[in-house]
């Protein structure tokens, strides 16, 4: 402590001539003044920054934060029944949608059933058409087949009694054969 | 550091609790007057260096979300906000700047007097004593400027029996005039009993024998001094806010 190098003791009453404090130190009221002093000064000093410039700004800041919290919270209770309302409207438009679909579909298979219904007749149609044309052609070929035995037979016939050394007029070869054919 | 330079008695090992209390201008040797740039001056600067980089630099960004520091002073802020809410009544948030002036000087003088080394503004009796009498003739001035002669009538405790009421003014009046005794000294003498304590634990530290246990002690005692730092800060305000309350609320007794 410098105190102790120089001879001068300021403060005998609170001081030993070596620096040490006499009894309390916060008895000694030669020191007091000074302290009272930088107190007022300390106090206005803390005093002006905090009313002028921390005080205000905190209190803007404290205040601007609880009302975007409020507007926030708000917009939350907005947004929710928005939601609460779109989801309303979701399930309306997807029922609506579900009975749609349901006439859609109906529609569909009716007319499905009415084209297959035309097509099925158009195959009846068909099929007895063609069942038809078969008949008449198998008759056809039917009837070239009898016919074509008959000449066969008949020429046969005439071969066998020539071969036999029979001679036989082809009329009552024909006559015969065809007594045969239809026997 | 107390025992340093001061060995009048002569023997090695000697304690001087109260060293740590003496009043010395920073530059030279020399007279305290009024005026002189003491560690006084210093400590009480570095307490006001203190608040404003909490209250003014940490909160220039003005955030939404805060930071950390940010968010330390606006909890600041509303501790004492609510208090002078809850105690002095609505009419009294108007001197929450005030409060809240006090409270942050006498915290943060608390806080940085535990530094080693530091000077405890807030343990001299001058300085407390200064504080408390600005709130006894604040408090005073202002209820008599909001009620008038009104201000008075709550010494005369008008639900006691008519007999009694004149006994009862004259210790209701003693104890108003002994608030900024008991507000002055309660933080002085706290913060005073505190270091000294500490300063004594620290000075056996030097015995060998004993410097175990007084290592533990100083540092028990530290822990408990930070509690006292703010404990007392938070109760010369709260006080605060309770006379405060006498001038601006409605209900006495």
């Amino acid at each position: 402590m410098a105190t102790e190098t120089h001879g001068v003791n300021w403060h005998a009453e609170c001081l030993y001539d070596a620096g040490g404090a006499k009894g309390m130190p916060q008895l000694c009221t030669d020191w007091m003044p000074n302290q009272i002093f930088w107190l007022a000064v300390a106090l206005v000093v803390l005093f002006v920054i905090l009313s002028r410039i921390a005080l205000p700004r905190i209190g803007a800041v404290l205040a601007e934060r609880k009302g975007t919290i409020t507007n926030d919270l708000a917009a939350a209770e907005e947004l929710k029944l928005k939601a609460l309302e779109a989801e309303k409207a979701y399930n309306e438009a997807l029922a609506t949608a579900r009975t749609e679909a349901g006439k859609i579909i109906a529609a569909a298979k009716a007319e499905i059933q009415k084209d297959l219904d035309a097509a099925t007749a158009k195959a009846d149609v068909e099929i007895t058409a063609r069942a038809a044309e078969s008949e008449a052609k198998i008759a056809e070929i039917r009837a070239g087949a009898e016919e074509a035995v008959q000449a066969v037979a008949k020429d046969t016939a005439k071969e066998l009694v020539a071969a036999l050394g029979g001679s036989a007029d082809a009329r009552s070869v024909t006559a015969a054969i065809a007594a045969r054919l239809k026997g | 550091m107390a025992a340093e330079g001061t060995a009048e008695g002569g023997s090695g090992f000697s304690i001087h609790p109260m060293d740590q209390f003496i009043v010395k201008p920073l530059w030279g040797d020399g007279p305290v007057g009024t005026f002189t740039v003491t560690n006084v001056t210093l400590w009480m600067g570095v307490a006001l260096l203190c608040v404003f980089a909490l209250f003014v630099l940490a909160t220039r960004h003005r955030g939404i979300i805060p930071t950390r520091l940010q968010s330390v002073a606006e909890v600041f802020y509303g501790f004492i906000h609510n208090m002078v809410e809850e105690v002095a009544g609505h009419d009294g948030v108007k001197y929450f700047p005030y409060v809240m002036t006090l409270f942050l000087f006498i915290l943060l003088s608390n806080l940085l007097g535990l530094l080693p080394m530091s000077f405890t503004t807030t343990s001299h009796v001058a300085v407390t004593a200064s504080l408390a009498l600005l709130v006894f003739f604040g408090v005073t001035l202002i209820g008599i400027a909001r009620k008038g002669l009104g201000f008075f009538s709550m010494f005369w405790v008008s639900s006691a029996p008519l007999a009694l009421r004149p006994v009862l003014a004259v210790i209701e009046i003693i104890s108003y005039i002994m608030r900024p005794v008991s507000h002055s000294i309660r933080l002085a003498g706290n913060l005073l009993a505190g270091h000294a304590v500490l300063k004594v634990f620290a000075g056996f530290a030097s015995m060998a024998i004993i410097s175990p246990l007084a290592i533990a002690g100083a540092v028990g005692i530290y822990a408990l001094e930070v509690l006292v730092a703010f404990v007392q800060a938070y109760v010369f305000t709260i006080l605060t806010c309770v006379y405060l309350k006498d001038a601006v609320g409605d209900a006495h007794h």
